[in-house]
């Protein structure tokens, strides 16, 4: 027994006979579904097989971020050593200084960055600052540093002289020794 | 037709697939020495001259590149009961000091800025990518290789602290130098800082002497109206400063 039902009648229920003469429902066309849900399947795999591609190993590991990123910030080289690392070797610096006004100002501060004359003292040598230049960043005068702190114009101060004529960089109210004068020991 | 072989035959690509999508879960977090710490800042403007040798020191230290600034400093000029509306200058950053003032009297000061840090960070918030993020240690970092360039974030921070690097087309910002303070060593701002005005603070080490320093005196963050929870503590931080 079989009904016309046209175009659209793929999907529906059709009662067919089977060889026993018993009446069983079944879809007609079923393949259609199953294709489609083979689609939704692969598409679905490839969701999953892009996804673990395009996504780094590390995302989420310690939170919405890609976790090994914390490991690459952390081994970034540094540029200044830090004046515990120039202490260690350069400890009679460190006895002038720690008596002064300078004490809290650490050597790369006017030194500059020194890391790599840290690990290896021969690597990189310093180069002795230009202190009319070095000395005047801090102390030139300007209305905005604070009252408490010592200030002057260099032109009527010193009238031209260099700061290190008169002042021991490591201890400014210390008149400095001829040996430091000439540039310490290189 | 569709058969059960069929069917068996798909298996092996979804097992090939699982060990793909497996392999990207992640890891239960081990035990980092991240959870022992948690940083801020102090910065005191009694303290700032503004010479600029945090601005030089970070810009050696992290290759900030020319113009652009992880941090800097400003100088404050209010004449008189002008709070909302103080003049402000940053020549290069305060990179090379600042000139004489031309102002006379009212009230002159410098104020060194940087990345707040912030605990519920704006800029965290848009990410889209997850590209920039919180430390368990309390920092907001930049992952530059997972950076859309997208600028969300800039237009987020509200205290101005973020730019798009010029060449790497990525965001950048104040990383608290944390490749430094993770190996023991403190910030090149603050390592550099002639008068102290710049100290780093570890608010999980009770040793610290940021604690005392917070009991006894009066301090502020930045814009704390927009509750960002920034952990830049400022000493004697005037009203007018934004």
């Amino acid at each position: 027994m079989k009904y016309d039902l046209g175009p659209l009648g793929a999907a529906h229920k059709i009662r067919h006979a089977d060889p026993h003469g018993v009446y069983v429902t079944k879809f007609k066309d079923a393949e259609h579904l199953i294709r489609l849900a083979a689609v939704v399947l692969l598409g679905f795999l490839l969701l999953l097989v892009l996804r673990s591609q395009y996504i780094p190993k590390s995302f989420g590991e310690f939170g919405f971020y890609r976790g090994a990123a914390l490991a690459e910030i952390s081994s970034k080289p540094i540029n200044y050593a830090g004046h515990q690392a120039c202490e260690v070797c350069h400890s009679e610096v460190l006895e002038i200084k720690k008596a002064g006004k300078h004490a809290g100002v650490n050597c790369e501060a006017c030194h500059g960055p020194l890391a790599k004359h840290a690990d290896d003292p021969s690597a990189e040598t310093l180069k002795l600052p230009d202190t009319a230049v070095l000395c005047a960043r801090c102390h030139e005068a300007n209305l905005a540093k604070p009252k408490t702190f010592p200030q002057v114009v260099s032109a009527d101060h010193s009238g031209g002289q260099v700061c290190k004529t008169c002042h021991l960089p490591h201890s400014p109210l210390l008149q400095p020794a001829p040996v430091l004068q000439s540039g310490g020991k290189k | 037709m569709t058969t059960r072989r069929h069917f068996l035959l798909l298996l092996p690509a979804a097992a090939l697939s699982w060990e793909y999508l497996m392999a990207g879960t992640p890891e239960a977090a081990p035990n980092f020495s991240e959870n022992e710490h948690w940083w801020g800042m102090l910065l005191d403007i009694d303290k700032c001259i503004g010479c600029g040798n945090c601005v030089r020191a970070c810009s050696t230290e992290n290759q900030v590149p020319e113009g652009y600034f992880r941090t800097w400093v400003e100088r404050y000029h209010i004449e008189d009961w002008q709070q909302e509306t103080p003049q402000v200058d940053s020549p290069d950053g305060g990179k090379n000091g600042f000139p004489p003032s031309t102002a006379v009297g009212g009230k002159n000061f410098f104020v060194p800025k940087l990345c707040n840090h912030c605990v519920d960070s704006p800029c965290t918030q848009v990410c889209p990518v997850g590209a920039t993020f919180h430390t368990k240690d309390g920092v907001v970092l930049v992952d530059e290789k997972y950076c859309l360039g997208c600028r969300y974030c800039i237009q987020a921070c509200p205290y101005g602290c973020r730019f798009l690097h010029p060449t790497k087309k990525t965001a950048e910002k104040c990383s608290l130098c944390y490749h430094r303070i993770t190996k023991g060593l403190t910030t090149a701002c603050a390592e550099n800082c002639p008068t102290g005005a710049r100290q780093l603070a570890d608010l999980k080490n009770p040793a610290d002497p940021i604690h005392e320093y917070l009991k006894t005196h009066s301090v502020q963050v930045l814009k704390p109206h927009l509750a960002t929870g920034a952990k830049m503590f400022y000493h004697d931080l005037d009203g007018s400063v934004r």
